[in-house]
């Protein structure tokens, strides 16, 4: 159902994966996840390692913070983030490259693994992994099957539809081998026998790779999926894989479902195998003008500006610059922001590629209608929205709109349909909220 | 450093825009323009250009001076509604009536509901509509189709098919009778026959749709299920009584069933925007025209049978939702 094509523009597709230097100094905002923020166990002066706990995340969604870098706490204190707000932070000086023992830093592919799925869990809860796909939801507890449901596939998603993002594509050619035994391990902590990796037709080279090395795990395969926006939303992702529909306002669990992204899994091989954190992940950095579009293994906490640095620095004639893919990234209006967790990618664009064309009249073309993947109608949502008619928005579902952009994509007449449907979902969830006590 | 934009999501936007769409409709009708032009020769040529310019030109002068804002002629709708006007009508009708039916089809039509996206009825169809009521003789006296003429003045004019199996049936006369007098198939298809400028030829104007369906420009179910109503409808009471009723393939090739079809019924603002709604709107269309042309007093029935299912756009929106995502939970 529905979908959108835009320009594929994968300029770093071919890059491989290049580590970057820690900073000067990393500032690392306590909230990276979905859920309760951390909370710092460190204060300023603290010495801290590379890869020590410096924040803890208790509440049940919730996830610990790790320090990316050795050096000393300069303070906590509230820092612009991506989402353009100023949120908590701890702020770290560098000074060289101490790792904490324990965190093993030998690239040898680990395979063997004793844990029970307990064990497992707690390992992934410890070491603070969360969604790198980028809707950084705790991964222990989508590992954490609730009582009364049953899971039956775990699917991995390498879809990576958004344009120009090249960091999965990366990651499943350059750490093939360490995802599938990520996935092994996730199997064994949700207790599936059956484990699907999904991915778009438009990366054939990680197909054939993940099919090869699949051939040896049991339960493990890979799908080609037609190439069309947003087949990596988890919902579409699903209904793709194994024709499920996920019901509205529910779970991918309530089909049997748990989703991880292949970065994850990565990241649960390196904590399991590796004990190692998640204190780094692939970012892309790219656009036209970008020198050397690149993807970077980059410490959490690196200003934006550094990785715009390492790939040529910032082109003269930059528009815009956005945090993660061009559907649904976000633009900064400050390069000093820090790469977290979600981070999966930074794009420049030049001027004339940042603004949008004018808006015109609604021609009832029934274009957003048709593309739209959740089978709501944009135009009238966001009709509704601006005249505040929260009810009829309400019974019109905008509340499963997943804001994937692809309705004001694809209007000719360039209405800001999803920045009208964003405010009304925004009013409608405090309507809920308020309805129910 | 200088400012960076902030906007929100996407950061993408696809290509098409009002007016390459409204271009592609432009194009697409341009076998169907060649036909008419090739068929009734210069004053076809002419008339078409009448309609055009005037609905430009009316639609400058409302935006412009009674509106007074933006000026958007150029983004092609008023083009396609004087190009669809002017196959609406006669290639001999006079000019200075192309040029009132213009204003009426853009004023009345389309800006008093505030321009483009916003009238609930077909402009083109208003225009075509008001001609008829207002000037039945004109808008009915058609030239006989005379490849490449210059003139049509002096040449003998013609009742259209439709017109002239009217007639015969209401004079009693049996369709097999009447059929001997009109042109046979291969001719209609190609539309040499008599009938309003652009309406005539089939064959060019399902070329056009199979190209808008293809280039995305419109779907397939409005044309579809109007048509394929109007053959089945067609077909029933042919196979009843085949003395008084016409076969459907007849009733397919003739009086513009093909260019309200595919041009007219899809006209973005004032059809259905989902699947399901699309459908029974082409249903409903076809129904009534086959309707009207058997029992109405007029021998066409396309022009009202798509007004009259533009009224009932915003009901059928209402009821028509497209198919939710997680809807029913049918898993498996
Ligand atoms: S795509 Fe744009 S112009 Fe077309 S119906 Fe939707 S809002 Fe209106
Ligand atoms: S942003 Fe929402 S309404 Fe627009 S296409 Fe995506 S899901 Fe549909």
């Amino acid at each position: 159902m529905g979908g959108v094509h835009p320009p594929e523009n994968k300029l770093a597709e071919k890059q491989t994966i290049e580590r970057l230097d820690p900073p000067k100094s990393v500032a690392i905002p306590l909230a990276q996840h979905l859920g309760v923020p951390a909370e710092p166990v460190v204060a300023r002066g603290d010495q801290v390692k590379t890869g020590q706990r410096i924040a803890k995340g208790e509440a049940f969604i919730s996830a610990h913070i790790h320090s990316s870098v050795s050096g000393k706490v300069k303070k906590v204190d509230a820092v612009v983030d991506a989402s353009g707000y100023r949120k908590k932070a701890i702020i770290i000086d560098v000074e060289g490259d101490e790792w904490e023992e324990g965190i093993e830093l030998d690239e040898g592919l680990q395979k063997q693994c004793d844990l029970d799925a307990k064990e497992i869990m707690t390992k992934v809860q410890e070491a603070g992994i969360v969604g790198m796909g980028g809707a950084t939801f705790p991964s222990h507890v989508k590992l954490n099957v609730p009582k009364g449901k049953k899971a039956e596939y775990l699917i991995i998603n390498g879809v990576e539809c958004e344009p120009c993002l090249t960091a999965d594509h990366r990651l499943m050619m350059e750490k093939g081998e360490e995802i599938m035994v990520g996935i092994e391990l996730q199997m064994k902590a949700l207790g599936v026998k059956q484990a699907i990796i999904g991915i778009e037709q438009n990366k054939p080279d990680a197909i054939q790779h993940l099919t090869r090395l699949a051939a040896d795990y049991d339960g493990i395969s890979v799908q080609a999926l037609e190439v069309k926006y947003p087949q990596g939303a988890e919902k579409q992702l699903i209904k793709a894989l194994i024709n499920r529909e996920v019901p509205s306002g529910k779970l991918p669990i309530e089909v049997g479902c748990v989703v991880h992204n292949v970065g994850t899994a990565f990241a649960v091989y390196e904590a399991v195998q590796k004990n190692k954190p998640l204190i780094e992940r692939v970012v892309t950095v790219s656009g036209t003008s970008v020198k050397k579009p690149s993807n970077f293994m980059a410490r959490i906490g690196t200003p934006v500006s550094a990785l715009i640095e390492a790939a040529g620095g910032l082109p003269e004639d930059t528009g815009k610059v956005i945090n993660g893919g061009p559907m649904m990234g976000k633009a900064l209006n400050d390069l000093e922001v820090p790469v977290t967790k979600g981070t999966s990618g930074i794009l420049i664009f030049t001027e004339n590629e940042s603004p949008r064309p004018p808006e015109q009249n609604c021609i009832r073309c029934a274009r957003c209608l048709t593309i739209c993947p959740m089978g709501l109608e944009p135009y009238l949502l966001a009709q509704l929205a601006e005249k505040q008619r929260l009810e009829e928005c309400e019974d019109e579902r905008i509340m499963d709109c997943m804001e994937c952009g692809s309705c004001l994509y694809i209007c000719p007449s360039a209405k800001p349909l999803l920045d009208h449907i964003r405010v009304g979902k925004t009013r409608v969830g405090k309507m809920i909220r308020e309805r129910s006590g | 450093m200088k400012l960076l934009t902030v906007s929100g999501s996407p950061h993408y936007h696809a290509k098409e825009s009002v007016s390459s769409l409204m271009y592609g409709v432009i194009f697409s009708l341009i076998p169907a323009m060649l036909v008419s032009f090739y068929f009734f020769g210069l004053p076809a040529i002419l008339i078409t250009l009448t309609a055009v310019v005037s609905c430009m030109f009316f639609e400058f002068i409302i935006q412009k001076y009674l509106i007074k804002g933006p000026v958007t002629i150029f983004d092609g709708s008023a083009i396609i509604t004087g190009v669809l006007l002017a196959f609406n009508v006669p290639a001999n009708l006079p000019l200075g009536l192309m040029v009132i039916g213009s204003a009426v089809a853009i004023g009345m039509g389309k800006m008093t509901f505030g321009g483009l996206g916003k009238n609930p009825f077909n402009p083109a169809l208003v225009g075509r509509v008001f001609l008829m009521i207002s000037f039945p003789v004109q808008m009915t006296t058609y030239p006989k189709p005379t490849a490449f003429t210059t003139q049509l003045t002096d040449v003998v004019t013609g009742p259209t098919p439709l017109t002239a199996l009217k007639d015969g049936v209401t004079q009693g006369v049996p369709v097999s009778e009447i059929m001997t007098q009109l042109p046979e198939y291969g001719r209609l298809l190609i539309g040499n026959m008599g009938g309003s400028a652009g309406e005539i030829s089939a064959i060019a104007i399902i070329l056009g749709g199979i190209y808008m369906v293809i280039k995305k420009i419109i779907s397939w179910h409005i044309p579809v299920t109007f048509i394929g109503s109007a053959a089945i409808f067609a077909a029933l009471f042919w196979l009843i009584n085949p003395e008084v009723y016409p076969d459907p393939v007849f009733q397919l090739l003739t009086g513009g069933l093909m260019l309200g079809a595919i041009y007219m019924a899809t006209d973005y603002t004032t059809s259905p925007m989902a699947p399901w709604g699309m459908i029974i709107f082409g249903v409903g269309c076809g129904l009534l025209t086959m309707i009207i042309r058997f029992f109405g007093a007029y021998p066409e029935g396309v022009a009202f049978s798509i007004l009259i299912m533009n009224a009932f756009v915003p009901l059928i929106n209402r009821g028509f939702k497209p198919k939710r995502f997680g809807e029913e939970v049918k898993n498996g």
